[in-house]
């Protein structure tokens, strides 16, 4: 079943609300993926769940992303929305640093995204103001790190019998 | 009016009951993590007053084995056996599902022939797994026959499953490309055979609960969640459609050919236990009208793609020629180049859009991987769904929603 929004006409409504706060726009596999403020995600998300013509009023999916070589923008929070009336996908991403790793909790727009933004808390020590109960999910209360961020390599780091050169890694 | 509603919690929590308790306290109960009622390892800590349910708080992550980390280091071939353990009812749905993920990542044209397959297949996926799911709500309203019959019908489907792969449960079916080989005529045997006769044992099933007095008092209104609540919740699958969603990804983005095949979506109306029941028993019969529409239209063509880079040539290939060598130690190792990008493809699984978020930097594994797991993110409605309920329903409650433990913890 086709959707009954086009990328242009999704991303111009949007534009045409938020103009400077959304940072960037693309296309990846005909995905809208849209880049935003920071501080600006929780006002559009509760925009998009209210306004009448897009009504992207579903969360998908919520988690993390670590690069630890972007400097100030180590960690992405990605936001997959939907919107089941009229079949249209919509990817929500904001950057944050690694020295204040903290972005609005949209638990009060979706109840759903209560245990989504706990396991990102957990895995990658990203924190959701306004989360209700923002503690460890998956892993035990007791641990002291992050364990999805790219410093902790799966294998132990200190073996040499393993050169990643030889594996072409 | 129930006893319950004529009860009243206080504002400030306190609690006054009309029921004329022993002492007038509220008790404590551990439901798990290990409990024959459970069917899975987490654990509900539940407030109870006699049989009532008040509040419960949930613990999961026992058997969390990190997946998304382990994917960050497996090659794109290797990951399939992690998702096998996701929701392992139905494996082979979550095998594809991965495969097809790779497949829009790297842009490869999969043969009709090939699709129709992995439609048969994931449709056998889906049969086994609301059959668990339906003959355990049955067991635990006390009916343990229909148990026993659907099991050995399970039996029958993980029979085809090792005729196709070799493996019942954990089935690493397929490939990023298609299958490993042609369906062969045991199993299209086979297959026609379970057509045959897993409808008269199926309807006897029905037959016993479907308009069973005792069960329907047991189920109805039981767990129930409205379609709204469902939404914010982020329900997906049969849970949604027994609320009245009529959501379905087959449907709404068909993959792999779903838009070849007639099939309906139910819905129910109240999103209780009866509701879910319902949803899955016709979603099976929709699943063997699927299978036997593929069949009867399934093309002539090739099982696989061409896709040299990323499928594994045959073993006496590999032994015997030059280019398949080079292809299979490039595979193995790690050297095919994949293009860096981002992709979010989502199947239909037993419980409902099951998503594979996958960002490639070009490098040998996943650079992020993230699985969108349905019952990790439903089963977190549960208290709201069991609050003011009795244990026992809460029990049902938890049965008809199917929260497998391996797919809540990846």
């Amino acid at each position: 079943m086709a959707s009954k929004l086009t990328n242009e006409a999704v991303i111009e409504r949007i534009k045409g609300q938020f103009g400077s706060d959304i940072l960037s726009s693309e296309t990846p596999y005909d995905f809208l993926t849209i880049e935003v403020q920071a501080n600006k995600q929780h006002e559009i998300i509760e925009w998009l769940k209210k306004d009448e013509m897009l009504k992207i009023s579903f969360l998908t999916n919520l988690g993390g992303v670590h690069y630890p070589e972007q400097a100030g923008r180590e960690f992405a929070v990605v936001y997959h929305l939907q919107s089941m009336v009229n079949n249209f996908r919509l990817r929500l991403k904001t950057y944050v640093s690694k020295e204040n790793p903290e972005v609005a909790s949209i638990v009060d727009l979706y109840v759903g995204a209560n245990w989504m933004e706990r396991e990102t808390f957990d895995f990658f020590g990203i924190t959701f103001k306004g989360h209700p109960n923002l503690v460890r999910i998956l892993n035990e209360d007791s641990m002291d790190y992050f364990p999805m961020r790219k410093e902790y390599h799966l294998e132990d780091a200190t073996r040499e019998d393993k050169d990643d050169r030889f594996f072409g890694r | 009016m129930s006893t319950w509603e004529e009860e009243k919690i206080h504002d400030d929590g306190t609690y006054e009951s009309s029921l004329d308790t022993i002492d007038g306290s509220i008790a404590t109960l551990n439901l798990g993590p290990t409990h024959p009622a459970t069917h899975g390892i987490f654990q509900n800590i539940l407030k109870v007053d006699g049989e009532k349910i008040l509040g419960s708080e949930q613990t999961i992550g026992y058997i969390h084995r990190a997946f998304e980390k382990l994917a960050e280091r497996r090659p794109y071939n290797q990951i399939t056996t992690i998702t096998d353990r996701l929701n392992y009812c139905s494996s082979p749905i979550n095998n594809i599902g991965w495969h097809m993920t790779v497949e829009k990542l790297i842009g490869a044209e999969i043969p009709k022939r090939a699709q129709y397959m992995r439609v048969i297949i994931m449709e056998l996926a889906r049969i086994s797994d609301h059959l668990v799911c339906n003959a355990v709500i049955g067991v635990d309203t006390g009916a343990l026959t229909g148990f026993t019959y659907l099991f050995q019908q399970r039996e029958k489907i993980y029979d085809l499953f090792e005729e196709v792969c070799g493996a019942r449960l954990t089935t690493n079916m397929g490939r990023i490309g298609g299958f490993e080989r042609d369906f062969s005529p045991a199993f299209n045997e086979k297959l026609k055979a379970f057509l045959k006769d897993f409808p008269k044992v199926f309807n006897e099933f029905d037959a016993l609960l479907s308009r069973n007095r005792i069960f329907m008092d047991r189920t109805r209104g039981a767990g129930p969640i409205s379609a709204e609540r469902a939404l914010e919740y982020s329900f997906v699958g049969p849970n949604l459609r027994a609320a009245g969603v009529d959501y379905d990804v087959r449907v709404m983005e068909p993959y792999s050919s779903y838009e070849d095949f007639d099939f309906e979506v139910p819905v129910g109306t109240t999103g209780d236990t009866y509701d879910r029941f319902q949803v899955r028993q016709e979603e099976i019969r929709q699943s063997l009208r699927i299978i036997e529409q593929a069949l009867a239209k399934m093309p002539e063509g090739s099982y696989k793609a061409d896709l040299p880079e990323f499928y594994l040539p045959p073993k006496e290939e590999v032994y015997n020629n030059m280019e398949a060598l080079i292809y299979h130690f490039k595979i193995v190792m790690g050297e095919t180049p994949i293009p860096a990008g981002e992709v979010y493809h989502c199947v239909e699984g037993g419980n409902g859009e099951l998503g594979f978020y996958l960002i490639s930097d070009g490098g040998r594994s996943p650079y992020r991987l993230q699985f969108r797991r349905p019952c990790f993110i439903y089963y977190q409605a549960y208290p709201e769904m069991i609050t003011g309920s009795s244990i026992s329903d809460a029990v049902l409650t938890l049965s008809s929603m199917n929260v497998i433990a391996g797919e809540l913890d990846a």
